[in-house]
């Protein structure tokens, strides 16, 4: 060890360290300007209630009703004549697994975003976006959809049904989802939710597919780890106990 | 990637005269959308950004297939689930049924609509990747150049642009002599299903003859071809999902072993659905046989230009127009 170590400890403690950004970092309450073009955000509604954004948006997600402040004052309108008129009122009520959620739904939203973002139900993935990837299939009236390209304004007055509306409500799960476990059909099981959904939909309206029928009602569902096979064969385990 | 789509005002009439003003009001701005499997595609990608968008799913009149005696009316906001499902259709138009049965995947089938099938977009990638080309309403076609992929392009009447036709049920409708009713501003005229599909000669920007305020209402279907023999077949990369390569309809009368009428057209090799006249003209009036199939094989494709990777949809269609003969005896 050098002898003038304590020189060098003095030194090196003294080293001027250049500064971190975060220590300059000091928050401020999203503006108007930082916001964007939202106008339909009551941003007064939770500033003064000194809550971030972070939590009002934790809230509309735990609670399932999202009430802008804004909605109110359409709120006395008939919902139709202004859909003609003045375009769609963003308050909806949507039927999702057997129970009514009000949402506050932008035009140009889709179901998934609504379900995955403002409902919390994030069994319903989005894989590609665009309606080829199937990830994001859920039943409208009990037939598939990609909920992916539905505007969630088209949902309305639909029966929605989404994964995990498939189980029973004791959590025993449905037919296809253990047919599934037991023909391991998952790998990574992104697929997966939209796999069972597009199973539960084809044995609603067919209880008793054949392979053929069985495979065309499961091609709009793809799967990168190529388990189709393992899929398959669970659908045709499960018509037998669905 | 996709992003999310644009902000626009979403409207959702619930009758026709609605719809229409609304269409008159907004202009060049309106968008129309019914199952939307197309257009929202295009507003993720922002590459369109109308600014009110018009869902016509409301309007009840536009749903359903209904025999009207001489025609079956097929409402053309009628889901091509609906359409496969149909008893009217099956035991009349089996070929329509099947023809939509092969469009995309089931989600898309019970959301897309014949209306949409017929008066959806070409899907040339580079037009559709937001290329300032022709159709797009630039100058040039990056579709047709040296180095370009043009695998799924056309072969006959390119006019600048060499986009082709998607759709599975174009076909099925142009050999079924179909008429295609639209409604503008309250008045509604009718369009037979060969001059719906325009060209590039005609509007470079258009598929069809839909302008802005113009609405779909209804494809008639004339009973003249119900219960003849009718063959659809459809060649794409993918078994499920995928847009046709190339895909061959054929309605053909035949008496005493010869064919007494016929109508054949093909989807993909041209921007509308192509008539394959030169074969239907081989066909009249003679025997149904193999020497039919070798004939027609070859001139099914008669006067086709090649671009530089499409030249396998040439026999493709002379195989199509062959095993559509061979479906007679």
């Amino acid at each position: 060890m050098s002898e003038n170590w304590k020189e060098d400890l003095a030194e090196s403690e003294q080293f001027d360290y250049p500064p971190d950004p975060a220590d300059d970092f000091e928050w401020v309450p999203a503006t108007q300007e930082v916001a964007g073009n939202m106008p339909d955000l009551p941003l007064e509604t939770w500033q003064s209630q000194s809550s971030t954004r972070r939590e009002f948006l934790r809230g509309v997600v735990c609670s399932g009703v999202a009430v802008s402040a804004a909605s109110y004052l359409w709120a006395g309108n008939s919902s139709e004549a202004r859909a003609a008129v003045r375009g769609v009122e963003r308050l909806v009520s949507l039927n999702i697994n057997g129970k009514n959620r009000r949402v506050d739904v932008a035009p140009n939203e889709t179901l998934a975003h609504t379900l995955r973002y403002k409902l919390g139900l994030t069994g319903t993935k989005i894989g590609c976006n665009r309606a080829e990837c199937g990830a994001c299939t859920v039943l409208a009236d009990d037939t598939t959809i990609y909920s992916c390209s539905t505007l969630t304004h088209q949902a309305r007055g639909q029966k929605i049904t989404t994964v995990e509306g498939v189980a029973a409500p004791d959590g025993t799960l449905h037919p296809v989802q253990q047919a599934f476990i037991d023909e391991l059909g998952p790998q990574c099981g992104f697929c997966t939710p939209g796999q069972v959904v597009a199973a539960v939909g084809l044995l609603k309206k067919n209880p008793k597919p054949t392979e053929d029928e069985a495979r065309r009602a499961l091609s709009g569902n793809l799967c990168r780890c190529g388990a189709y096979d393992h899929y398959l064969k669970g659908v045709m385990r499960a018509s037998g106990r669905a | 990637m996709t992003d999310v789509m644009h902000s626009f005002d979403l409207f959702a009439p619930a009758s026709i005269e609605e719809a229409a003003k609304l269409l008159d009001k907004h202009g060049k701005e309106a968008w129309i959308i019914a199952g939307g499997k197309d257009s929202f595609d295009w507003f993720k990608d922002r590459h369109k950004r109308p600014s009110a968008v018009i869902d016509i799913t409301g309007l009840k009149k536009l749903h359903g297939v209904s025999d009207k005696g001489d025609y079956i009316a097929i409402g053309a906001l009628s889901t091509l689930s609906e359409i496969e499902e149909s008893s009217v259709l099956k035991k009349n138009f089996p070929l329509l049924v099947e023809a939509a049965g092969r469009v995309a995947s089931p989600q898309i089938r019970n959301a897309g609509t014949l209306g949409g099938n017929v008066a959806q977009d070409t899907r040339c990638t580079y037009y559709r990747d937001g290329f300032p080309c022709y159709r797009a309403g630039g100058n040039t076609c990056y579709a047709n150049t040296p180095t370009a992929m043009n695998r799924e392009h056309a072969l006959f009447d390119a006019v600048r642009c060499v986009a082709v036709t998607p759709s599975d049920t174009g076909p099925v409708l142009v050999a079924l002599e179909a008429e295609m009713v639209i409604s503008r501003n309250g008045k509604t005229r009718t369009v037979s299903a060969e001059k719906f599909f325009i060209g590039p000669a005609i509007d470079i920007t258009r598929m069809t003859v839909l302008e802005k305020g113009d609405i779909l209402t209804e494809i008639r279907l004339p009973k003249k071809w119900a219960g003849a023999k009718q063959y659809f077949e459809k060649v794409a990369d993918r078994e499920a999902w995928d847009f046709a390569l190339v895909n061959i309809a054929m309605v053909a009368k035949v008496s005493g072993g010869k064919v007494s009428d016929v109508r054949m057209a093909c989807g993909g090799v041209q921007c509308t659905p192509r008539r394959l006249t030169n074969v239907e003209s081989l066909m009249k009036g003679e025997k149904v046989g193999s020497e039919m199939e070798t004939l027609a094989k070859r001139v099914a494709a008669r006067g086709a230009k090649a671009l530089n990777y499409n030249h396998f949809k040439i026999p493709l269609m002379g195989s199509l127009a062959a095993r559509a003969v061979r479906s007679l005896a």
